[in-house]
């Protein structure tokens, strides 16, 4: 919505503003690009970097996630109270994925 | 003017009239989608512990094989890909799958961006792109529904207990009350995860119908704007977006 338009052609009668995709298809080939990567670590990191491997897709998909909800959801682009609003709950998710791993590691050895 | 904006205390909010410069209805998407993460964040991490509680296999990866006893490997359970009957390709149709549903968000963020040009050809165009990506993930998801409940090509033999004897019986495939794969829980959990997931898919598929056909009938162009589908477009990349956690956890780690 913060775009300004510059050129305009006419289209079916009607003038309309020319498309800018720039953004959206470059974040399209970024999102794809990290995709292709966590595959090729997947197939090619040895089996006892687990550990390594599991680092590496979470960071991996919280930038894919991050590029989703700021690009694609315009939510970077929103006014910064809206932004926080939406992402300071999420420290509850994060509390929660500590709280329920640790204790999985519990259960596991008893 | 100048007193107007001096007596509203703007940095509160940041909009004026409506908080956040945002409408109601897109501001009320954005907490349901809130609301929505924290309920596809439960079952993921209910998903951590519950494998987490169970013994990793210890061997090396070509040794394994199916078995209760120890949580399975991902990439050894979803290998088939339809047409290639038989043959081992880990991971290749669900990274289809990932790739259907990240260019459907892209066509949807097309379509966006030509309500906000107020081109009703070209959003018309991106959302029938943007539903056809959706039906075909959703028939994507069938096929691997079909194909796990089904199982592999030799069965799993599982030590069970008929009236009070203790038997050996031989298992394909997967549903809530046995599992060829590995323990219970986690078919339990595959159905759970992607089958919520898949029901988001699919009604999301079908606000994109609604709002394409009264895209199609100029409604939105009588009412000035195109924010609705803004709006849909805000749950359908968070359809997205949940696929991107489900696929990095359920299927890559």
């Amino acid at each position: 919505m913060a775009t300004e338009y510059t050129e305009f052609v006419e289209k079916d009668g009607k003038v309309i503003a020319k498309p800018q995709t720039k953004v959206i298809w470059r974040t399209f080939w970024i999102l794809l690009i990290i995709t292709v990567l966590e595959f090729v670590v997947a197939f090619t990191l040895p089996h006892h970097m687990h550990l390594l491997k599991v680092a590496i897709f979470v960071g991996m998909t919280i930038l894919k996630a991050g590029y989703i909800i700021g690009e694609f959801m315009h939510l970077a682009h929103e006014v910064k109270s809206l932004f926080w609003t939406i992402l300071v709950p999420v420290v509850f998710i994060a509390w929660l994925v500590l709280a329920l791993l640790l204790e999985g590691g519990f259960i596991a050895s008893y | 003017m100048a007193t107007h904006a001096a007596a509203e205390p703007k940095h509160l909010w940041l909009g004026g009239a409506e908080p956040m410069k945002a409408s109601y209805g897109k501001l009320m998407m954005w907490i349901f989608l809130l609301s929505d993460a924290f309920t596809f964040s439960g079952l993921l991490i209910a998903y951590g512990l519950v494998r987490y509680s169970h013994p990793a296999f210890e061997g090396a990866p070509h040794d394994f094989v199916f078995s209760p006893q120890y949580w399975p490997i991902p990439e050894k359970v979803f290998e088939a890909v339809p047409f290639f009957h038989g043959q081992s390709m880990p991971l290749v149709f669900v990274g289809l799958m990932t790739f259907i549903l990240i260019f459907s968000s892209v066509t949807m963020v097309l379509a966006v961006e030509a309500g906000h040009r107020r081109d009703k050809a070209d959003v018309e165009k991106w959302m029938l792109w943007t539903i056809l990506g959706g039906f075909t993930f959703l028939g994507s998801q069938a096929w691997e529904w079909a194909h796990f409940i089904h199982g592999a090509e030799k069965p799993t033999l599982v030590n069970d207990i008929v009236n009070g004897v203790q038997i050996t019986k031989e298992v394909f495939g997967a549903n809530l009350h046995i599992n060829q794969y590995g323990p219970q829980p986690f078919a339990d959990f595959f159905f759970f995860i992607t089958g919520f997931h898949g029901t988001h898919v699919f009604s999301g598929v079908l606000l994109n119908v609604i709002i394409f056909f009264n895209v199609c009938m100029g409604l939105y162009e009588r009412r000035g704007h195109y924010e609705m589908v803004e709006k849909v477009g805000l749950y359908w990349h968070f359809v997205d977006l949940v696929w991107v956690f489900v696929f990095t956890f359920f299927y890559l780690v």
